[in-house]
């Protein structure tokens, strides 16, 4: 609908009246740039993913190689469960406790379960690493972000007390159960955890902790 | 009486105005903004307070979907002209016998989501323009121990990219003795740190909470 504003033929004592510039319609580009607003927002990612990382313990190939020894008292064993349910408990179990495995904790994820069992553990280190946080914020230190994250890394390096923490997934565990625990991890602060592999006898505990009659378990224990 | 004219023309509005807001809106979109990557299948991905960004370059990509398929996407490094999609796709080929054309390397090459098709049935995949057909074709890289594709794609990408990072993408839901497998199949090839893609999430932790 292309117009275009009328102009005034009048003539006023045979002068020609000076002609206002031609009104272009811009209905038309309107209607372009909404597509084209629509189209960007629809495709657009506004936030770019983020990236959690995360260091596996290379697998030893060798037999002859033993695992590294970790001491037992600092030891806490998470087992995630299906149904977002997460088990826990503290130490190993030993060989002659394994007709009578320890019960495991159920507790959750969130800042009322995990959380706080891993806060209190970690109480040290988190507080160093939340007063050094805070010197940053308030601007009492000023260092720029590599050397705070270096820091920050070398406040977990030095840490002796903290806890342990070895993450297990039971088979019906989830992939997002997964990663939370590793989050929760990063909020706490543990300076050392590792995922590794559930071993039959806790198969066995989760199964019991579950209710799962554990037929499976004779099977998988030879 | 005289009668009431009734102006036999409607306003004119002047949309001037508008499109200048428009445009506006338009380039803060284009410059603010990534085109989302559309992947194969769902992915959801859980969340973390983790607060690094996506590389760029130099990333190959394991895509777990909520249907347990597996993808593989891996990018072209810092510069287009070093082609490393086409590179692997031929290393692949040599390796499962299989010839591609320059036009099929180049196809693959400018192929803009992650792969989730198994390298013999990758011809008749990249022959195809139509995508609701290609999306047919997608039904997982295959990593069973009888025919472990995606520890080739994993060995090649590395082989021809050796600054490539691997970074997992996984669908919240997937049950773990699949990404247990992919694990697996990147740490049997000496793959030991990974990037795990998250969405943003914000926690507070207050120390004053926690009873002593």
């Amino acid at each position: 609908m292309a117009e275009v504003a009328e102009q005034d033929t009048g003539k006023k004592g045979g002068r020609q009246k000076v002609k206002p510039p031609p009104h272009i319609d811009m209905t038309p580009m309107v209607d372009l740039m909404c597509l084209l607003i629509v189209f960007f927002m629809l495709t657009a990612a506004f936030t770019k993913a983020k990236i959690m990382e995360i260091n596996l313990p290379e697998k030893i190939r060798d037999p002859n190689v033993e695992p590294p020894k970790i001491p037992e008292s600092r030891t806490v064993n998470i087992i995630l469960g299906p149904d977002d349910r997460v088990f826990w408990y503290p130490g190993m179990v030993r060989e002659e406790d394994y007709s009578n495995p320890p019960p495991l904790r159920e507790t959750s994820f969130g800042a009322d379960g995990i959380r706080r069992l891993l806060v209190e553990r970690n109480r040290t280190l988190f507080k160093r690493i939340d007063d050094f946080n805070n010197e940053i914020l308030t601007g009492r230190i000023s260092l720029p972000r590599d050397s705070i994250e270096s820091e920050i890394r070398r406040l977990k390096r030095d840490d002796d007390t903290g806890p342990i923490v070895l993450i297990k997934a039971y088979k019906s565990a989830t992939y997002g159960n997964f990663v939370e625990i590793l989050d929760e991890m990063n909020i706490v602060g543990v300076a050392r955890y590792s995922f590794v592999d559930l071993s039959w006898i806790e198969n066995f505990m989760v199964e019991r902790a579950l209710g799962i009659s554990s037929t499976a378990s004779a099977s998988t224990g030879n | 009486m005289p009668k009431i004219k009734i102006a036999s023309k409607p306003p004119h509005v002047d949309m001037t105005p508008m499109v200048d807001l428009f445009a506006v809106v338009l380039i803060f979109l284009m410059l603010t903004t990534t085109f989302r990557i559309t992947e194969p299948g769902v992915v959801d991905t859980p969340y973390s307070i983790s607060e690094r960004p996506v590389l760029d370059f130099n990333i190959m990509t394991v895509v777990i979907s909520n249907d347990g398929r597996v993808f593989f996407n891996v990018d072209n490094g810092p510069d287009t002209i070093l082609k490393f999609r086409q590179k692997i796709l031929a290393e692949m080929g040599g390796h499962y016998g299989i010839e591609f054309t320059q036009e099929e390397l180049t196809k693959f090459g400018n192929f803009p989501a992650s792969i989730g098709v198994p390298i013999e049935r990758m011809k008749e995949f990249l022959a195809i323009d139509n995508p609701a057909d290609k999306a047919a074709f997608q039904r997982g890289v295959p990593l069973d121990s009888a025919d472990n594709q995606l520890a080739m794609w994993v060995l090649y990408t590395r082989q021809v990219n050796p600054a490539v990072n691997a970074s997992i993408k996984g669908d919240s839901g997937v049950e773990f003795p699949i990404v247990k497998r992919v694990l697996d199949v990147l740490q049997d090839r000496n793959v030991n740190r990974f990037n795990l893609i998250t969405s943003l999430r914000s926690a507070d932790v207050k120390l004053e909470e926690i009873p002593e």
